[in-house]
């Protein structure tokens, strides 16, 4: 492990709060507690964790619908985020946006589009808008390997590389894992090209791949990309590879069982149908694992920090559910400024 | 008062946008259209180099790059150019840039200002002839703009650019060398608020865009027939000035509605229905709507000429409502 202390530390907190929040959701729907269709950020938490890290709190984001990690890994407040999610009155959004569009503008966090690739186009006005105010900030637009295929997301490179606009693209690969991305695994149905890369760099925008499970290779991508932009040298882009949780796979997931920490130093514990997937591709065990024997932590250490995570979730969902939900009599507020 | 193109009043409220806000910046700075009205942008390009970018044929990237500005503080005027064209950027539009202020309960302000030339301009055929208001009506959370004159298009233009919302800024290609009275100084026109561009007492006509000038034409053929016409321009649809719509039809008891856009759903559609509904014991006679047929715009002049809302078309309007008993 590359990373000091302080900050893999800072990462992996990002990372459980991300878990926990995660299958609390899940929970939470399994208990009819919210209807609609909602997109688990399970297996990319080392990605979203090591670049929020790299950011500054000026800096804006947008992201796309597999939203919550992000929202949860910026340090935003996760009985709002929980609340907006079930469409209390005291989420985020006073529940006009559910878990499809939360959004927390005082941290930054511009916007979620549920439109694929519609983030990465406003994430470039956001650089576009720092840009001509002449401030050091960055935009991220963070974005799965389907963004790829819109065109508006491939019209945004070019118009970014031109103007040497200050963004960070996020693709976040969720389709075959670091090591899949080896052996060519791009989704062939979809995609004729064998590298996402590939799209960018036509544009000459500075691209670096990384495996999206490690969290010392991506914060140094992130790190790297944020001071090209601050200093000016326009966009970059950032493909991380990871493989979803497959327990995602279908849009409304199955009930997770919790995950048990215990699992990165014994793996005997790994058990189910997902049990490969944990072994090799569960970013927060092997982040668990390498923070240990890097003398970063101590298992105590790590466990203790784990049941904060788990106690400070689920007091969002007290919060949560015991919130109101709006009062229909409002419906027609904020449509305009 | 000195008199001035209607494009160089738009040029006179860019150039005090780019004085008074320096969040202000332009995408896309061939405002004017293609016509030789084009040349009193060169002024301002050389004196704000920096703040105006021209971007690639890329609507949909461009209309969402003005929507990511906005939230970020920025206040750009983006220019789609031709109003057909606002369908390839219809996404970013209606899915981010009109919705973010409520899907954000408020957190969050859009303020952008898109601006297109649509309609009707000669030999525009089915692709470059687009009226795009109607559609945009239907999309709750963009206020829409539709000047006729120079001295509302200044106005106004300073206006949508101070709002704190995502506004469409409709203007019309034909619009661009009609010359009139314009103050010099800087100075805005409120949204909402209609103008009533004629007097008279014996029908309302509601026109907007290019359409405003087919009405007061007839409404001067009209008036050597003995029929006093009052035309109003909204000059904004989104807000809508019903107060003056309705008050002016309780006093005329007769409606005619002319615009650029399609019969069905269309602007004429929607005012009538408002008539209709809150207005109802004023009319005297149906609501007659001179609109643009449902049918895609053809090339050829008398197939163009067909489906325009023109001046001869809005006096036989105004004539069989007149006699309707």
């Amino acid at each position: 492990m590359t990373l000091d202390r302080k900050t893999s530390l800072s990462i992996f907190e990002r990372m459980l709060m991300m878990r926990h929040f995660e299958e609390a959701v899940i929970r939470l729907y399994a208990e009819k507690r919210f209807a609609s269709h909602y997109h688990i950020y399970i297996g990319q938490e080392a990605t979203g964790a090591a670049v929020l890290e790299a950011l500054g709190d000026k800096d804006l984001i947008c992201t796309t619908h597999r939203n919550h990690g992000h929202i949860i890994g910026r340090g935003c407040d996760p009985n709002r985020a929980m609340a907006e999610i079930l469409g209390r009155a005291t989420g985020f959004n006073g529940g006009r946006s559910g878990t499809l569009h939360l959004c927390d503008p005082s941290h930054g966090f511009l916007s979620t589009s549920a439109v694929v690739g519609g983030c990465a186009g406003l994430a470039t006005g956001a650089a576009y808008g720092i840009k001509t105010k002449r401030e050091k900030n960055v935009a991220v637009g963070f974005f799965g390997d389907g963004a790829l295929e819109e065109g508006l997301v491939i019209e945004s490179f070019n118009i970014a590389a031109l103007w040497k606009l200050p963004i960070v693209y996020v693709c976040e690969n969720n389709a075959s894992g670091a090591w899949g991305a080896t052996q060519g695994g791009y989704p062939g149905a979809t995609t004729a090209t064998d590298s996402f890369t590939r799209l960018p760099a036509a544009y000459g925008i500075h691209c670096i791949k990384v495996d999206g499970t490690d969290i010392n290779a991506v914060h140094a991508a992130a790190i790297e990309a944020v001071q090209r932009c601050r200093a000016g040298n326009g966009p970059v882009f950032i493909e991380a590879f990871t493989l979803r949780w497959p327990g995602s796979s279908p849009l409304w997931p199955e009930l997770a069982t919790v995950t048990d920490l215990n699992e990165a130093w014994d793996p005997s514990l790994i058990k189910g149908k997902n049990a490969d997937w944990s072994r090799q591709h569960d970013p927060l065990l092997r982040a668990t694992r390498e923070l240990t024997a890097a003398g970063h932590a101590t298992r105590n250490e790590i466990m203790k920090r784990d049941k904060e995570a788990r106690d400070r979730i689920a007091k969002a969902c007290e919060f949560a559910i015991a919130s109101p939900m709006p009062d229909p009599a409002t419906v027609g507020h904020h449509v305009f400024a | 008062m000195r008199k001035i193109s209607y494009a160089a009043a738009i040029a006179e409220a860019l150039r005090f946008s780019f004085l008074d806000d320096p969040a202000f910046s332009l995408v896309g700075s061939y405002v004017l259209g293609l016509g030789p009205e084009r040349m009193l942008m060169d002024p301002i390009r050389a004196e704000f180099p920096d703040r105006i970018y021209d971007p690639p044929i890329s609507e949909a990237a461009v209309v969402s790059l003005g929507a990511g500005a906005a939230m970020a503080g920025a206040r750009p005027f983006v220019d789609i150019g031709t109003g057909s064209f606002t369908y390839v950027g219809w996404s970013p539009l209606v899915n981010e840039a009109a919705v973010a202020r409520h899907m954000s309960n408020g957190t969050l302000k859009v303020p952008v200002v898109y601006h297109i030339l649509h309609g009707l301009r000669g030999g525009g055929a089915a692709q470059h002839s687009h009226s795009p208001q109607a559609m945009l009506w239907n999309a709750a959370g963009i206020e829409i703009v539709i000047p006729s004159s120079p001295c509302d298009v200044k106005g106004l233009i300073r206006s949508a650019i101070k709002s704190d919302n995502p506004t469409m800024f409709v203007n019309h290609a034909r619009l661009m060398d009609i010359e009139d009275d314009v103050p010099e100084e800087d100075y805005t026109i409120p949204f909402g608020k209609a103008d009533i561009k004629r007097k008279g007492r014996d029908v309302t006509v509601i026109a907007t865009s290019y359409v405003v000038h087919g009405a007061l034409a007839a409404a001067q053929t009209l008036t050597k027939e003995g029929i006093e016409a009052e035309v109003i321009d909204p000059r904004t649809l989104v807000p809508f000035d019903r107060d003056t719509v309705l008050q002016s039809v309780g006093r005329t008891g007769r409606l005619v509605v002319a615009d650029e856009t399609n019969l069905s759903c269309g602007i004429a559609s929607e005012i009538s229905a408002i008539v209709a509904e809150h207005g109802f014991k004023s009319l005297k006679a149906p609501i007659a709507r001179v609109a643009r047929p449902d049918i895609p715009t053809p090339f050829s002049y008398p197939l163009e000429q067909a489906i325009t809302p023109t001046t001869d078309k809005i006096c036989d309007a105004v004539r069989k409502i007149m006699a309707w008993s």
